[in-house]
């Protein structure tokens, strides 16, 4: 439909059967060429998911389709050592990772919607320098300044131990500071766009700001609330810079660390039950994607086009 | 905060009522934040960490202040987002600030105040002190007790951190078998127990008796701290140790002389870690000015890596921007003509977006291991030669550049699709109508218009893949390594790697300091990258607007 094809441009020069030999033969390129993008994009993630139910553990053994296999049992083998070798505390990190993120995209919806709610619907003074103070700051990724996070926990939890290194407690205030910027931008363009006039009639029956806010707005904005909470959740998950640097203790490890520790020590062994651990892994966050891809991209664009 | 009265709430009752609980609320809620905050500020304050004490209390006084007046109405909405902000984002900002100015480091890693609370808890025991003699006890818990009887006749029950009780003999001149629970240790166990024994303190914290050779002694401050000659001087041989700000740690002067006279490469600092009696953790950090930056260019050790990871810095995040950009938009244009199944390409091409940045990359760093990776095994059997991806400093970068094609190329293909669907149909037209070719309406077309939506886009992921850490550290922790150097630096290391390393990874000891004055380079190359987005923002716009 667009005139970038290239095939519309050859219209003027060349007689009509021409021309429809000619689309057809751009037509069969493109769809070669894009083939061969997908077997780039997909191949990594095929042959991961090949390893982790290949019986032979090692890297080396690994072919596409697992040999000599004889029952089901044998597929799942990289998945059973991943769950039941106490030296892995799988389980745990899955569920580390399940809290941390969980409580990281609650906090996060709740408190940036709270602050989108007063951007978006009271004037007061300061109000457009302080939202573009919070956008400026978003321009330093709170990992950067990773050495000071980690000291600072360090100094909290001599006193309080469940804020400090090693504990759920002090990466989910982490993750949820570093996550408002950007969230409190996207949300307000979202309450924007409901109509002011709702809040007025029911201020008018007598309704507080908090009723308000609570029992009519709210509610209304449940789409950018989910999909806010989405990406959170989903980033939060696989987030793994942070993690590593403040979480010491195996036990307190989520998922991404855990992996990690698969791959940083002994890879060439460890391949099967890493990409065993990878697929759960990343289930979550390709499930995601491929479910919520209109919105997704819908946002991106969306932002693109603004600039 | 929540159910404050506003002017056109006046009239209803119920209002009114749920209005004063909410108030109670918020006023408990205030308080319970107060006392929290009270309890870390003063904690804070007392261990000698001022900088991150006073930015709490601040934290908190806004806090309280917003809550009493009632124009900052819309800011109390506002500020739990603030408060998570000022102290996970905003504080460390500054506090790195802070440390790229401090000798901060293994070496030196408590404040002053800590420093000489540990010193003057050391303890030693003094000839000529008080001597018992004692009998062990235990109670039900396994707790210990000691009874104390001395040459003078006095005798004391002693318990862990306690003080010390008188205790009377019987009319025969023995001590009760049970003392509050307490029951004599049989014979049998004595032995067996006095390894637990020695270990622990009894008596008041402050003067504590240990088991010694037989005996109960009682255990003296070894250091004492003299504040106002701000010196300590060790009982044990009468040598004092005064406190040098500008390095931050005790020195006893004669001591580091006789150490250069002996060792004329004796370096000042390393000499007090290795002294026994200040040994580790017995030096403080202090404001050591500019000095870490200025070791930026006078230390040849560290200007060489640093020049060279800037230099791969900047080439990867660049090199990055532009291949993805490219295959990107090269994508978006094949699924923007009429391919069949688009929607079918699309969402497999959008897998490696969605599949998680360390599980993508440490899967990459498999497959290309050389010989057992399934491409770089079969690579190495085609060419008959390895390709030495991971020890081979130019291979390596050029597998990094490669997966970080793979990641990142879906984001533009997304974006460009957005931006290519943009564009109206009728200006093609019209360039169709004045003869364009295909080539030309790309080049004065499509690309300046799709320049203005996705230019600062590219000036992001420029930010984004110049601290990329995620890659450099799954695919080869930065290795290989820069030889020759004092610090911890890999060939494929960027400058946040590098402060990783230097703070987190190296075997080496850490320095925060050093590490934090990377981390202000950073900084300060963000904020450039960003103030020039905002103004190309400003300029595409314009050009725009004359299309």
């Amino acid at each position: 439909m667009s005139s970038m094809s290239l095939a519309q441009n050859s219209k003027r020069k060349r007689g009509e059967g021409n021309y429809a030999q000619q689309k057809l033969f751009w037509k069969v390129v493109r769809v070669l060429v894009l083939t061969f993008f997908v077997f780039f994009a997909l191949f990594p993630a095929v042959w991961v998911l090949s390893a982790s139910f290949n019986p032979s553990q090692s890297m080396s053994s690994q072919t596409l389709i697992p040999r000599n296999v004889t029952s089901v049992d044998q597929l799942l083998v990289n998945y059973r050592v991943l769950f039941e070798t106490p030296r892995y505390p799988f389980f745990r990190w899955v569920l580390n990772s399940v809290i941390v993120a969980s409580i990281t995209s609650v906090l996060t919806v709740m408190i940036t919607a709270l602050s989108a709610y007063s951007f978006s619907r009271f004037r007061f003074f300061g109000r457009q320098g302080l939202m573009l103070f919070i956008l400026l700051v978003q321009v330093f990724p709170n990992l950067l300044a990773m050495v000071a996070i980690f000291l600072m926990l360090q100094q909290i939890g001599q006193y309080l131990p469940f804020l400090g290194l090693n504990t759920q407690g002090g990466l989910i205030l982490v993750y949820v500071g570093g996550g408002m910027g950007i969230n409190i931008w996207l949300m307000k363009g979202f309450f924007d766009s409901v109509p002011r006039d709702i809040d007025e009639s029911a201020q008018v029956d007598g309704a507080t700001h908090w009723q308000t806010y609570w029992l009519l707005i709210f509610p209304l904005v449940r789409p950018i609330l989910i999909v806010v909470g989405i990406l959170s959740f989903v980033g939060t998950f696989n987030e793994f810079v942070l993690a590593r640097v403040l979480l010491r203790d195996i036990n307190s490890w989520t998922l991404m660390v855990g992996l990690w520790g698969f791959v940083s020590d002994n890879f060439g062994q460890n391949w099967g039950i890493f990409a065993a651990g990878s697929v759960i892994g990343a289930l979550p966050t390709l499930l995601v994607y491929l479910f919520f891809q209109d919105q997704i991209v819908g946002g991106l664009t969306q932002g693109a086009v603004k600039g | 905060m929540s159910a404050v009265k506003t002017s056109a709430s006046g009239g209803a009752s119920s209002t009114g009522g749920s209005a004063l609980i909410g108030r109670l609320v918020q006023i408990a809620i205030l308080v319970a934040i107060d006392l929290f905050a009270a309890f870390l500020v003063i904690n804070l304050a007392r261990d000698g960490i001022w900088e991150f004490a006073i930015f709490l209390a601040l934290v908190t006084l806004f806090v309280n202040v917003i809550q009493f007046r009632k124009e900052l109405f819309p800011i109390r909405w506002i500020s739990p987002a603030l408060v998570l902000m000022g102290v996970m984002v905003i504080y460390p900002i500054l506090y790195t600030v802070y440390v790229s100015l401090t000798n901060y480091s293994d070496g030196n890693f408590l404040t002053k105040t800590q420093v000489i609370n540990q010193v003057s808890r050391e303890r030693f025991l003094p000839e000529g002190g008080a001597v018992f003699d004692y009998v062990a006890y235990r109670n039900e818990a396994g707790e210990f007790a000691l009874l104390l009887t001395n040459s003078a006749g006095e005798a004391f029950f002693a318990r862990v951190g306690a003080p010390l009780e008188a205790v009377k003999p019987d009319a025969e001149g023995k001590f009760a078998d049970t003392i509050d629970g307490f029951t004599v240790l049989p014979r049998s166990e004595r032995f067996s127990a006095l390894a637990t024994l020695s270990a622990l303190s009894f008596g008041p914290e402050d003067q504590p008796l240990q088991i010694s050779s037989g005996k109960a002694r009682a255990l003296q401050p070894r250091f004492i701290y003299d504040s106002a000659k701000d010196s300590f001087t060790d009982r044990l041989d009468g040598k004092v140790y005064f406190a040098d700000d500008t390095i931050g740690f005790f020195v006893n002067v004669a001591d580091y002389e006789a150490a250069l006279a002996a060792d004329p490469n004796t370096r000042i600092s390393s000499f007090y870690l290795a002294t026994p009696t200040f040994a580790q953790g017995a030096g403080y950090r202090v404001l050591v000015g500019a000095n870490n930056f200025t070791r930026f260019f006078t230390s040849p050790a560290i200007r060489g890596p640093l020049l060279q990871i800037f230099t791969w810095t900047v080439t990867f995040a660049l090199v990055s921007v532009f291949s993805t950009f490219a295959l990107g938009l090269l994508i978006a244009l094949l699924l923007q003509a009429d391919t069949p199944a688009k929607r079918v390409f699309r969402t497999l091409l959008i897998v490696p977006y969605a599949i998680p940045a360390l599980i993508a990359v440490s899967t990459w760093r498999g497959m290309l291991n050389p010989n057992m990776g399934v491409i770089g095994s079969t690579l190495s059997d085609i060419l008959g030669y390895q390709i030495p991806v991971f020890s081979d400093a130019t291979w390596a970068k050029v597998a990094i550049l490669l997966i970080n094609l793979w990641l990142g190329y879906p984001y533009f293909m997304l974006v460009c699709s957005g931006a290519l669907a943009a564009i109206p149909s009728d200006m093609y037209e019209a360039a169709q109508v004045d003869g364009a070719n295909t080539l030309q309406q790309f080049r004065f077309l499509t690309l300046p218009l799709l320049l203005v939506s996705v230019g600062p886009l590219l000036i992001a992921s420029f930010t984004f893949n110049f601290n990329n850490f995620v890659i450099i550290e799954a695919f080869n922790k930065g290795l290989p390594p820069i030889l020759d150097t004092p610090t911890a630096a890999g060939q494929t290391d960027i400058l946040i790697s590098y402060a990783f390393r230097l703070a987190f990874g190296s075997g080496r000891g850490a320095d925060f300091g050093l590490a934090s004055a990377i981390t202000i380079v950073i900084f300060a190359i963000v904020a450039g990258i960003t103030m020039l987005q905002f103004r190309f923002t400003r300029q595409w716009e314009e050009t725009s607007k004359n299309v």
